[in-house]
């Protein structure tokens, strides 16, 4: 089954397009001075990347199985869904393991203050788990999870 | 939005379970459609006491006008980034912003979020523990005033609106 050339045109449009932003994502990953800029590339760049490449795809299937193709549709929610999860947990991490940031960051005080009472109430959890356990109490550790 | 019963705890989910199933099929049959809503059924009846209640969207129309403006600020983002990584280096003013939060809720407070993180330049990093302040990476910032002007009025006064808190 032979695409008529327009449509052929569309999706081979469509999937350079995309493969090009992937490879500007990819390339940004290796470039970018610091983790925390490195974090920029594959959580924008990328989604544009598949997106592309994912509606020449729907295009294509679209047209050789005479219906529409809707599993692209529900990839790229997906992918909108966890990109900026996985992402703010690679963050988070970050600012526990205390990476450096490249020279000249604005703003490292709020990063030390949030990432340093992070830290500090994660032990206080901890202790009062502890301390819950010991005496048995289960109520003031179930209050401080909800 | 849709009142709860009994048999669908969760309304909106169930429906969303359904529709999620009978695209997963990629295409429309009768036993495809009563299976997915078998599970619809099944699944919230499951899990729902696991889950925390909430907020609903009271807005479904702004939420969809919410979505438009997301998608295309997404298309921007990434042309803006790609020029960042493939311009000179010395152009990056990376910051840390804490941006103050007056939305209320664990779900609207995620929705917002994320948004910042698909959109140009800015990656939310932490969300502070009494949920007030959410902190921000940029990859370039210029003003900081104004970016945080721009996130407020832009992403969360209509979230603000759709979940009504």
């Amino acid at each position: 089954m032979t695409l008529p050339f327009w449509l052929e045109i569309l999706v081979s449009t469509c999937l350079i397009l995309g493969s090009l932003f992937a490879l500007v994502g990819s390339f940004g990953l290796a470039r970018l001075p610091d983790f925390y800029t490195r974090l920029h590339a594959p959580t924008k760049a990328t989604t544009l990347g598949v997106g592309g490449i994912l509606i020449g795809s729907a295009l294509y299937f679209s047209h050789q199985d005479f219906n529409l193709s809707i599993h692209e549709l529900l990839i790229t929610i997906f992918l909108l869904i966890t990109a900026p999860v996985s992402a703010h947990l690679l963050a988070k991490a970050a600012m526990h393991q205390e990476l450096p940031q490249m020279h000249g960051t604005q703003g490292e005080a709020l990063l030390k203050a949030q990432g340093h009472s992070q830290v500090q109430s994660n032990e206080r959890q901890a202790e009062e788990k502890k301390d819950s356990e010991k005496g048995g109490d289960s109520t003031t550790a179930s209050h401080k999870i909800t | 939005m849709i009142p709860s019963s009994r048999l669908f705890p969760t309304p909106v989910l169930s429906l969303l379970l359904w529709a999620l199933w009978i695209l997963l099929q990629n295409g429309f049959s009768i036993g495809h459609a009563i299976l997915g809503a078998f599970l619809a059924t099944v699944i919230p009846l499951a899990t729902y006491r696991f889950w925390n209640r909430q907020p609903d969207i009271q807005r479904p129309g702004k939420l969809l006008r919410y979505m438009v403006i997301v998608a295309w600020d997404i298309l921007l983002a990434n042309i803006e980034v790609a020029k960042l990584i493939l311009g000179p280096q010395r152009k990056l003013k990376p910051a840390f912003i804490e941006v103050p939060l007056d939305l209320v809720g664990d779900f609207p407070i995620t929705i917002l979020a994320s948004t910042i993180t698909l959109t140009p330049g800015t990656v939310s990093a932490n969300v502070s523990e009494d949920r007030r302040h959410l902190l921000l990476h940029c990859l370039r910032v210029e003003d900081e005033k104004a970016l945080i002007q721009e996130i407020k009025t832009r992403y969360e006064a209509p979230l603000k609106e759709i979940f009504q808190c």
